[in-house]
């Protein structure tokens, strides 16, 4: 009975130990690649009826490698071009450091072996959260790249943190299971798995505010924000 | 396509360093390295889990579990197992891709049995005037 309780406490009981200890509820720390949550999708359901075209589309994930996607998106017919950005950001062979010997990260380097496409080959990209974990100096002229190799007209669906998310936002890969529905899985950078460290090493590096958004995206034609209860923009873009 | 049958399977063991075109007319495992080409059309092709292939691979299904530098054409099937890390594109009927496993590159699967049975039942006289028209390629981008 008296372990059933403490499973079960009370509601007046939890406010109680809430108020006692922290204004804010205990921190659900996700299980490194085990644990999938599930969120909706506001983003997701705006590409529903460009993701039913009958025309093959060509689309580019920039996260993580997912199944579902690949399975979702060639189940559909369309081709995806899968290209872990993040990942990629932490080779340590694109260190290098300025004239006034400050570590920089070598942009030449890094566009000669990524996001490497012909003008306007993509009808969608799937940005997610990338934005909020990639390298500062790096922000830009990735979005600058991603505009280049999308078609007029083609959409980019992006997530970004509200400042609530705090430091500590885990980062996730994002699954695409239904029209308007995600799971997320929680991922580390694979050299840190390599290392068995299980340090993450993926943290949150800024938060945008409406204003940098708008910025970062100020050469597309249109721009969509969803706001959610997660503490997450859900923002489509169009070029 | 069963393939946990690998006994079966001709062998290149982990020791094993190949540069040049590798061709056969059966199934084949490549536990080695492979830098070049290997063309099985009619045949399945296993990489294991040490196995490191840099090179055009084309045969009837393949399965990867160690890592392949190069382009995959699968004439029926492609598996990427966990363990896999593939950087190059992948060209099949079908695919499956575990969990964990890594890959940049593009995926285009082509049904092509799927897409002939299509054509061929829109070949044939329509029984179902109530049925919905088809979709133009103008509904389905959104602006």
């Amino acid at each position: 009975m008296r372990r059933a309780g403490a499973k079960n406490p009370r509601p007046t009981h939890l406010l109680m130990k809430i108020f006692r200890n922290s204004v804010t509820p205990p921190e659900v720390k996700p299980v490194p690649g085990v644990e999938r949550l599930t969120r909706r999708s506001s983003g997701l359901r705006e590409l529903a009826r460009l993701l039913a075209s009958e025309e093959p589309l060509c689309v580019l994930d920039l996260g993580s490698t997912s199944a579902a996607n690949i399975r979702y998106l060639t189940e559909r017919g369309h081709k995806i071009y899968s290209e872990d950005l993040l990942e990629a950001s932490t080779d340590p062979d694109l260190v290098t450091k300025d004239e006034d010997g400050q570590r920089i990260l070598d942009h030449k380097q890094f566009f000669s072996e990524n996001l490497a496409y012909s003008a306007a080959k993509f009808d969608l990209v799937l940005c997610w959260n990338l934005a909020d974990y990639l390298d500062e100096s790096l922000v830009k002229p990735v979005m600058a790249r991603l505009w280049s190799v999308m078609k007029p007209g083609a959409m980019l669906l992006a997530f970004f943190h509200t400042r609530e998310a705090g430091p500590d936002a885990p980062c996730y890969r994002y699954h695409i299971v239904s029209t308007e529905t995600l799971e997320m899985q929680h991922v580390q950078a694979q050299r840190d798995l390599r290392k068995g460290t299980g340090e993450r090493s993926f943290r949150l590096q800024r938060v945008f505010n409406n204003r940098h958004i708008e910025n970062l995206f100020r050469d597309f034609t249109s721009i969509k924000f969803f706001l959610t209860r997660d503490n997450v923009r859900e923002v489509l873009v169009v070029r | 396509m069963p393939m946990s049958t690998e006994v079966d399977f001709a062998h290149i063991g982990n020791s094993v360093s190949i540069k040049g075109e590798v061709s056969g007319s059966e199934d084949l495992y490549v536990g080695g390295v492979v830098e070049g080409a290997i063309e099985l059309a009619g045949n399945n092709l296993v990489i294991g889990p040490n196995g490191q292939v840099r090179a055009k691979v084309h045969a009837k299904g393949v399965v990867v579990e160690g890592k392949v530098e190069g382009s995959i054409r699968a004439s029926e099937r492609a598996e990427l197992r966990k363990t896999a890390i593939v950087i190059g594109d992948i060209s099949t009927q079908r695919i499956v891709v575990e969990d964990g496993a890594s890959f940049v590159g593009k995926v285009d699967v082509q049904p092509e049995a799927a897409k002939a049975a299509a054509k061929a039942a829109e070949a044939q006289p329509k029984t179902n005037p109530g049925a919905p028209a088809p979709r133009t390629p103008g509904d389905s981008v959104a602006k």
